[in-house]
């Protein structure tokens, strides 16, 4: 056991700063792109505070569009937001032992790719102050953003709303290209994934199927394809 | 679509992304051997993200020009490993100065 002081709350607070800027940006993109679907900002907002996760609303903004059904709104969103459960696993296995049930339970409504990445990298045992003090920017801005984009989305002018829409794809953008130029693995994952998403959206004979499982398949197919072709080495696998 | 209809959809989303974070964290205590579900996982959210993004992006914007001079934008800031807020701002920059030119000048 180390004799370094635990992360207080303080510090968690501060490692949410740039975290919750760029949810800022994000979400306001999600709120203009909620509205323009034809949600209420209400609607919109409600449901960044509750989800606290950008593919998996914009992919569940497009069920509901289309009136999917309740099944595969469930199943979209436990593909697209599976990846939580591993980073949660991995949460689990560095926690502070003051991190009793009730924490877990509400902590783990927190767990984003960016708040899992910061949380990850601090080398210490993660205490229930650190993890409130880390969400609570975040939350705040992913919902309040999305209030934002929802309101002034409407009385913004069409060019500078069009070109806001794009924000969200930057972030995933921002988020897939560093580790595929690393890993040969990723890449193929992505190119897969990427080449399917066109398949499904350009050829005639799959209109019928939705895109919210369509991405379902997409991921399947790429995960699997590249877990067989490229198993991580042991020492990737941490 | 009336409100209980919208409720339920919200409802099934948030609760269906709550238990997917809260179940490990709360029951696993003990690592997954399995490899190929390991390394399975760990491709996922790229993916998902790969999945969402393409061809979607070229048809988030006014134009689809707008939208490639975004994605070329955001693809270049990526790849010299900016940040989230740096990107999708480049991509907004981009598509909005596209925009811009093909409403002022055509």
């Amino acid at each position: 056991m180390k004799e370094t002081e635990k992360l207080g709350f303080m510090e968690g607070l501060k490692d949410g700063i740039p975290i919750g800027l760029g949810y800022l940006s994000v979400s306001f993109s999600f709120g203009i792109s909620a509205v323009s679907k034809g949600l209420s900002w209400l609607a919109a907002t409600i449901i960044s505070l509750t989800n606290l996760t950008s593919a998996g609303q914009v992919a569940g903004l497009t069920i509901i569009a289309a009136t999917g059904t309740l099944i595969e709104m469930a199943l979209a969103q436990l593909i697209i937001n599976m990846r939580y459960s591993l980073m949660s696993l991995s949460l689990s296995q560095r926690l502070d032992s003051s991190f009793t049930l009730p924490h877990r339970f509400i902590a783990s409504f927190g767990i984003t790719d960016e708040i899992f990445a910061a949380a990850s990298g601090k080398g210490r045992d993660i205490t229930p102050a650190y993890m409130y003090g880390i969400i609570s920017l975040p939350v705040v801005c992913w919902t309040l953003g999305t209030l934002l984009g929802g309101i002034a989305g409407s009385i913004m002018p069409d060019m500078l709303r069009n070109s806001l829409g794009i924000a969200i794809y930057g972030m995933f953008i921002a988020i897939f290209i560093p580790p595929a130029r690393k890993s040969v693995g990723v890449l193929v994952t992505v190119a897969i994934a990427a080449g399917l998403s066109c398949c499904f959206r350009f050829i005639p004979l799959f209109e019928q199927l939705s895109s919210g499982f369509a991405v379902i398949i997409c991921t399947i197919i790429a995960s699997a394809a590249a877990a067989i072709l490229f198993p991580r080495k042991e020492a990737d696998a941490e | 679509m009336t409100t209980s209809q919208l409720a339920a959809y919200i409802g099934v989303m948030a609760g269906v992304t709550y238990l997917v974070r809260m179940l490990p964290i709360v029951i696993f205590r003990k690592k997954i051997k399995s490899r190929f579900v390991t390394d399975f996982l760990y491709y996922v959210p790229y993916a998902v993200l790969g999945a969402m993004t393409i061809p979607a992006v070229l048809f988030s914007t006014g134009s689809i020009i707008s939208a490639a001079a975004g994605l070329i934008a955001a693809v270049l800031l990526a790849f010299k490993d900016k940040g989230l807020l740096a990107v999708a701002a480049a991509a907004c920059i981009a598509a909005f100065a596209v925009e811009a030119v093909m409403h002022f000048v055509f």
